[in-house]
């Protein structure tokens, strides 16, 4: 219909948060067009509403890989996007509450030891002169130094606006509504707005990719999450890590400010299919555990809960990779509420893949294909 | 009454003039409706009481021309204490899945209480439009130095200016120079033009009308200088900045200034919509009241099944309005339940309000907003206190990154996010965002609403959510 605007480009990329938005600006720093289509505001979902933690700590050895990557991209976050959002190398420390946490915590760093992490085990009375703050219950921990925190508020929408700037066409409110692939190229279409044409396509969707992959016979069982998340109000500085517990749980960090910020804890609930907040009784846990872990907190106020809609798959692992059904797509959704700190790096690996048709850096773990059935 | 009604025990959120007239035409019609209520008596806002130890002063005294109002609303409610399930110094600071969480002050105690219906009567607190100065110790908004001398019994200073619009401007100025403090002066951001030009609409509520008036004249007899047409430019300190001494103002001539020790402030009300927010009401932009606020129908059914909305807290009406709102919302809660309720009352409500409704744009035209404030207000200007964000960074965050929103403009700059939660700041920054952008006020959204409501100290979040339903 008339006043339809029709654009063609090198690549389309449905999904304005942390990992499209890096992917725009990847590739626009290798002089490939880009036009991205978000549904709401960029960075406005999970990416900007989580809890910025910037970890690789923890995190499966697979995906080490791409965390190191990562962790050179937010170590020039500010020539990068422009802003340094917070960021800070704090440290993330993570608690044991018993012997066998920290044997887990130790194998961990054996196991990650090819990754130059610096994990330093602390336990005991070290701890307590370190750490005056925390509970009884923590035992030990191990930090990592390097590993850190930043505002998601103002880091994902930064990577979108730096995309723009270096010249991708960012359309904000703009649901893709139909895709299309003609064998040729992909067609994407908003409403009566705008229709794009590209011979490429980044499906960075978030917790929405999973139509999107599955319009190209790619099922997957992806599912929403909604973590719990809360603010205290500013309190005296007193901690400079981040702070997440062994086997899970709740994570914990205090800004520059004083404010505390508190995750985890159990579910949100899901308004609907766009909105969530947290769920009463997942506060009450987290409260509880905040507590225990920091009994300064007691007496604190919380000002503000909140919640996201995060993508999550079975394994906990993210899809990043090539499509097998279709030449030209390339999928980056489903970090499974871990995909802040390594999201920068997923961009860059979708513009590799773009550009080279392979990435320098290992994601076969992350396959599309582990969903697919074997054949008998 | 019939059987099913019989097991309902509905909910009444605030024990102002809307939340008592609700409940009382709740239990007459053989309900027993727990009504909670943040403050630690019944009477709201308007018609706040003072604790019970320092009860000194009358009704006269305290409400002046509205003493017979707030002796009936207080009478109403003290008829029914009895028959319902009275919860004060309760506030509710989350809602979700048909409960309420509740956070009872004097126990320090969490509880969740479950509802069928809910009668949402939030009421409100004034609308601030910052001026320099305004954080200095000794400003309060208007409700607030109203609050001192109701509920405190006591005067935010000695010399007082009263600055801003709204009704509220000329009563609280009256209340405090009846009450034996010196009023420096009343600055209205309003023009003399203003208030004729709306007369015809005021006078289809004569008394009202003629209230006002007999304020003004009494205050002009009794020596206090009256400003009109004035834009305020700041509220001055002191040698150490640590307590106001003066105001400023523009007379639309030449700079003015005036000395005093406590300035009063505000430019009418805003509707507190939080709660409504978290039950999931639908809202829209409502332009006599310059906000967006939660949709009722005219019996005060909002647009989630079982909620009703009633008061100051759903659209500022005023305290008569908020009576038959109440009421008027009971009566439909009690239809939908099956009780057959007198359906000429509930006309004769609804009529009522419609006609209250040509009274308030009147009133609208009396006192406008001061269309150009974002305008004026420099870059300097501390917008929201609890983050100290001023009116340069909201302005940044439109110019540098493409802040268009509310909850954008909040996530980009922090306004709102402090213990308030925009509560006080956020009108300010809606029509500082709207100007910075060139959008229309509707346009740029309000804040979403979010748990808590309030603050609450994180072992009370902590607690077990207790059945707090059963007597």
């Amino acid at each position: 219909m008339s006043g339809r605007k029709t654009l063609r480009t090198d690549v389309a990329i449905v999904g304005g948060g942390i990992v499209g938005a890096s992917a725009a600006l990847a590739l626009r720093q290798m002089g490939i067009g880009v036009v991205l289509l978000e549904r709401d505001l960029c960075g406005s979902r999970s990416s900007g509403v989580n809890y910025g933690g910037v970890r690789r700590q923890g995190r499966p050895i697979d995906q080490l890989p791409l965390a190191q990557r990562a962790h050179r991209i937010w170590g020039r976050l500010r020539e990068t996007i422009g802003t340094d959002g917070e960021y800070l190398r704090s440290g993330h420390f993570k608690i044991a509450r018993s012997e066998a946490d920290m044997a887990s915590l130790e194998r961990y760093r054996a196991q990650s030891r090819d990754f130059d992490l610096g994990l330093e085990l602390i336990s005991d009375a070290r701890l307590r002169e370190r750490c005056p703050w925390l509970g009884t219950r923590a035992v030990g921990g191990s930090l990592c130094a390097e590993d850190g925190q930043a505002n998601p508020r103002l880091v994902s929408p930064a990577f979108a606006l730096a995309a723009q700037r270096a010249g991708a066409q960012v359309f904000e409110r703009h649901k893709v509504e139909e895709v299309a692939h003609d064998g040729q190229a992909f067609m994407l279409r908003s409403g009566n707005a705008l229709e794009v044409h590209a011979p490429a396509l980044l499906n960075c969707a978030g917790a929405w990719a999973g139509s999107i992959a599955a319009e190209f016979g790619e099922e997957v069982p992806l599912q929403s999450g909604h973590p719990a998340m809360a603010v205290t109000e500013p309190l005296p500085f007193f901690m400079d890590w981040s702070l997440g517990v062994e086997g899970g749980g709740i994570y914990c960090r205090q800004v520059a400010r004083g404010n505390l910020v508190l995750g985890g804890g159990g579910k949100g609930i899901a308004l609907d299919a766009d909105r969530a907040r947290s769920d009463r009784d997942a506060i009450a846990s987290l409260s509880a555990q905040a507590v225990e872990l920091l009994p300064a907190l007691r007496h604190a106020h919380f000002i503000r809960t909140w919640s996201g809609t995060e993508g999550y798959l079975p394994d906990r692992q993210p899809v990043l990779g090539p499509s097998r059904t279709t030449p030209g797509l390339f999928h980056g959704f489903g970090f499974s509420g871990a995909g802040f700190q390594i999201g920068p790096a997923a961009g860059e690996v979708l513009a590799e893949l773009v550009r080279d048709g392979r990435s320098s850096t290992p994601i076969e773990s992350f396959s599309i294909e582990r969903f697919t059935p074997t054949p008998p | 009454m019939t059987a099913s009604s019989a097991a309902v025990q509905p909910v009444i959120v605030g024990a102002g003039p809307a939340g008592v007239r609700a409940a009382q035409a709740l239990v007459a019609h053989g309900l027993r409706p727990v009504v909670i209520d943040e403050a630690s008596r019944a009477g709201g806002q308007i018609y706040r009481r003072p604790p019970a130890s320092l009860a000194q002063r009358s009704a006269q005294a305290l409400y002046g021309f509205e003493a017979g109002r707030a002796d009936a609303v207080h009478a109403a409610f003290d008829a029914l204490r009895e028959r319902i399930d009275y919860r004060p110094d309760s506030l509710v600071w989350n809602a979700q899945g048909g409960r309420l969480d509740v956070l009872h002050g004097p126990t320090r105690s969490t509880s969740s209480l479950p509802y069928g219906q809910l009668i949402v009567a939030t009421g409100a607190t004034d609308r601030v439009l910052p001026v320099p100065g305004w954080t200095l110790p000794g400003v309060y908004t208007l409700g607030g130095a109203q609050v001192a001398l109701k509920f405190q019994g006591c005067a935010i200073g000695e010399r007082v200016a009263f600055m801003g619009t709204g009704p509220l401007l000329y009563l609280v100025a009256y209340q405090y120079a009846k009450a034996g403090a010196k009023v420096a002066a009343v600055l209205d951001t309003a023009r003399l033009a203003d208030q004729l030009a709306a007369a015809p609409a005021m006078l289809r509520q004569p008394a009202v009308f003629a209230k006002g008036v007999y304020y003004v004249a009494w205050l002009r007899a009794h020596g206090v200088a009256l400003h009109g047409g004035v834009r305020p430019l700041r509220v001055l300190g002191d040698a150490q900045e640590s307590r106001v001494a003066g105001v400023a103002w523009h007379d639309g001539r030449e700079e003015r200034t005036l000395a005093c020790d406590a300035v009063g402030f505000g430019h009418a009300l805003r509707s507190e919509t939080q709660l409504a927010d978290l039950l999931g009401c639908r809202f829209e932009f409502a332009p006599l009241h310059r906000a967006h606020l939660p949709v009722r129908d005219a019996a005060g059914r909002s647009s989630v099944r079982g909620v009703y909305l009633a008061g100051d807290g759903a659209g500022i009406m005023g305290a008569d309005a908020a009576e038959w709102a109440g009421e008027r919302a009971a009566l439909a809660l009690l239809a939908d339940n099956g009780v057959a309720v007198d359906a000429a009352r509930a006309a004769e409500l609804e009529r009522k309000l419609q006609k209250l409704g040509g009274f308030r744009e009147g009133l609208e035209r009396a006192f406008p907003v001061p269309q150009d404030w974002a305008a004026h207000a420099n870059d300097e200007l501390v917008v929201c206190r609890c983050e100290n964000i001023t009116a340069g960074t909201l302005r940044q965050a439109v110019a540098e990154n493409g802040a268009d929103e509310m909850n954008r403009l909040k996530a980009l700059s922090r306004v709102g996010m402090g213990r308030c939660q925009g509560r006080m700041c956020g009108a300010a920054a809606a029509e500082i965002l709207a100007h910075a952008t060139g959008l229309p006020l509707q346009q740029v959204g309000r804040l979403r609403g979010q748990a808590p409501i309030k603050p609450i100290p994180i072992h009370l979040a902590a607690a077990p959510s207790a059945e707090g339903a059963g007597e």
